[in-house]
């Protein structure tokens, strides 16, 4: 069941929808809360926008669209794994394993190297929409839409893994923006997000939010609020800051607003805006009226409207050139609510030092040809000897980007 | 996670799948047609559904049929005879059953339609922008099902099994869709969408 606040949204838009109803049908109505099409415009260009749906079958590994990716001079993009069904979120164990969680379908994988050979398994699956997962001393925690859990010692048990134990139970289970990011932080708790569940609307009391909990599922507390949807979140590795990429509202306009680079710098108090203030800069046509942006905590950077900026990583490792150290590696997953396609591509965001954004620079692109897709891209993972991760969601893929020397390592 | 199967809808499949069950198993070097007989048993002679709760399949958009032939072999979509039927499929046989499904002419709308009723079903398919995803004439698009024509009752119990989320799609849009119509509207909304062609 949805909680009280829902509820009464839910009883007020159904009686504003009863009031409105012996009007011609082919007029606009408002439509009820939640409803996914809430804000599109009445035009032909605008009806024309829907969701990409990714195939569900992995592209085969000769099909994969590596000469189409292009990459800057001295590196070098290669399949690491193909045919893992709707590749999300990308984890690294102490061991070496990676793991992959899904979105759409109900499994997580690993990949692990055996004998020089990489093997995919599964090591959970039955479960619903599991794209969090973070690996923690050795265990596996999942965050489905609804509920987390964890397997101890994954990396022990790959072969033959127990039943993920539940640890948190009973989130909200609302179908959009409920899908999770899950990370671990400095003080070793449990962060994730409980998104809006509409593309704008006023959101009930529980969503919109980072929340952190302990290890075992106890301390449930709000971390920071007014958040539409996260897909991407990283610890800056000397401040210990949290900072993630934040997607903002459809339908407003092909140009705004921009989705958003946020840092937290007081926890449990920073409000970055949402329904109110988009872009940290202009006001919501509906909602914001009354409002000002300068109540809420400001994003660090913008990166680009509907670009669907997620999964992000600190780049921490010494194979890359010296000037990508410390900054940050963002998968933009590309847009689907503007008539001229943009994101698609992996992004290197340079810092000021204060911790902002200086500079966004396309790093790996090409995910977009004619106006299509040829593959999403959503998170980036570094790995121990420096190479960098990408996950595909579009072809259930997994490439690896490397520099110079390290080239070879992969092989 | 809870069972799909009803105790009825088991009780009204059994029968069927003792048919299936006698049939040879669709083998593969058969071409399509002939290992399609296996699922005339149940959706009908050229995809057109003769059984209540059974879908038609003809003219169903080949990426939605994709998608939830991949559903049901991977266990996302319940409905036990339907994953047996599908268990040994390749990826290739998901694409060539999905294709073929596809090229099949789609079911022919009843033409007993109350106009009062469908008026009624119209406006609540036009406020709930239904026609939006599904186009304007229901035919589907891409992973966006035909529902025009399709059986009054298959599609009143799929709808409230989304509402319910006893069926959970592919992705969350039915979910977020069902939230706010009654169970009546639904009834509604079926009887119209049964009858477009
Ligand atoms: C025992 C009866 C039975 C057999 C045999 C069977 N099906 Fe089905 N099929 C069903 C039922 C019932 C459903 C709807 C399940 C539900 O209620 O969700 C279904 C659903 C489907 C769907 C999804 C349709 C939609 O509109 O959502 C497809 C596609 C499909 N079947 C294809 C096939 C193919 C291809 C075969 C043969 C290989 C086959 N079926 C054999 C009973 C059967
Ligand atoms: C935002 C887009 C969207 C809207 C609006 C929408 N649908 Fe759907 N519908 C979908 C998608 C996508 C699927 C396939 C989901 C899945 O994987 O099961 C679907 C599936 C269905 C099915 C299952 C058909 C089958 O053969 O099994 C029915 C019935 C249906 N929709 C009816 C409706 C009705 C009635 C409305 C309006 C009240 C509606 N839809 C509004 C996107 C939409």
């Amino acid at each position: 069941m949805r909680n009280f606040a829902g509820a009464c949204a839910l009883v007020l838009g159904v009686a504003c929808t009863i009031a409105a109803a012996p009007v011609a049908a082919q007029q606009a109505q408002p439509l009820p809360p939640g409803h996914p099409l809430i804000g599109q415009p009445e035009t032909a260009e605008a009806k024309k926008l829907a969701p990409v749906a990714p195939p569900p079958i992995p592209t085969a590994a000769d099909k994969l669209p590596l000469d189409k990716l292009k990459v800057p001079a001295g590196y070098k993009l290669e399949t690491f794994m193909a045919g893992v069904p709707n590749a999300r979120t990308l984890r690294l164990g102490d061991k070496g394993t990676v793991f992959v969680s899904s979105r759409l379908q109900d499994k997580i994988h690993a990949i692990v190297e055996k004998n020089g050979k990489r093997e995919l398994k599964v090591v959970a699956s039955g479960l619903h929409r599991p794209n969090g997962i973070a690996l923690h001393k050795g265990t596996l925690y999942i965050a489905e839409l609804s509920q987390i859990s964890k397997i101890e010692k994954i990396e022990d048990v790959l072969d033959n893994p127990p039943k993920p134990t539940v640890i948190l139970a009973d989130l909200p289970k609302d179908e959009a923006h409920g899908w999770k990011t899950l990370t671990v932080g400095p003080d070793e708790k449990l962060y994730f997000q409980v998104g809006a569940p509409c593309n704008i609307c006023m959101p009930p009391e529980r969503n919109a939010k980072i929340y952190r909990v302990g290890l075992d599922g106890k301390g449930l507390e709000v971390y920071a609020s007014g958040i539409r949807q996260i897909v991407g979140m990283d610890w800056h590795p000397v401040t210990k800051q949290l900072y993630f990429s934040e997607n903002s509202r459809d339908w407003l306009s092909e140009d705004i607003p921009e989705d958003k680079l946020n840092r937290v710098t007081q926890p449990g108090k920073d409000n970055f805006g949402f329904p109110y203030c988009h872009q940290g800069n202009f006001t919501d046509p509906e909602f914001g009226w009354g409002r000002k942006c300068n109540e809420f905590t400001k994003p660090i950077g913008l990166l680009g409207p509907h670009t669907a900026a997620l999964g992000m990583r600190f780049y921490t490792g010494n194979q890359f050139p010296a000037d990508t150290r410390g900054q940050i590696f963002l998968a933009r997953h590309g847009s689907w609510n503007r008539s001229v396609k943009l994101g698609g591509d992996v992004v290197l965001i340079k810092l000021k030092p204060d911790g902002t954004m200086a500079s966004l620079t396309p790093f790996v692109t090409g995910f977009i040809q004619n106006n299509n897709y040829v593959g999403r891209p959503v998170d980036v993972l570094i790995m121990k000897d420096g190479s960098m991760l990408i996950s595909d969601d579009f072809n259930g893929a997994v490439y690896r980007l490397s520099y110079g020397a390290g080239r070879v390592a992969g092989r | 996670m809870p069972s799909r199967l009803s105790p009825r809808r088991a009780l009204a499949c059994l029968g069927l799948v003792l048919g299936l069950v006698a049939q040879p198993l669709p083998t593969r070097g058969q071409t399509v047609e002939k290992r399609f007989e296996t699922c005339i048993v149940c959706h009908g002679p050229n995809g057109q559904s003769q059984i209540p709760e059974i879908p038609s399949l003809g003219g169903q958009t080949a990426p939605y049929a994709l998608i939830q032939l991949f559903m049901f072999r991977g266990k996302l979509r319940h409905f036990e005879p339907m994953n047996e039927a599908v268990k040994d499929f390749t990826d290739d046989d998901l694409r060539t059953f999905s294709d073929y499904i596809a090229k099949l002419p789609p079911p022919q709308p009843p033409q007993d339609g109350d106009p009062t009723r469908l008026a009624v079903g119209r406006a609540l398919v036009q406020k709930f922008r239904c026609d939006f995803c599904h186009a304007g004439n229901l035919a589907g698009r891409d992973n966006v099902p035909r529902i025009a024509g399709q059986r009054e009752d298959f599609l009143l119990k799929t709808l409230r099994e989304y509402k319910a989320n006893v069926r959970s799609g592919y992705d969350a849009s039915m979910a977020d869709v069902l939230v706010p119509i009654s169970d009546q509207e639904l009834a509604d909304i079926a009887y119209y969408s049964s009858r477009q062609p």
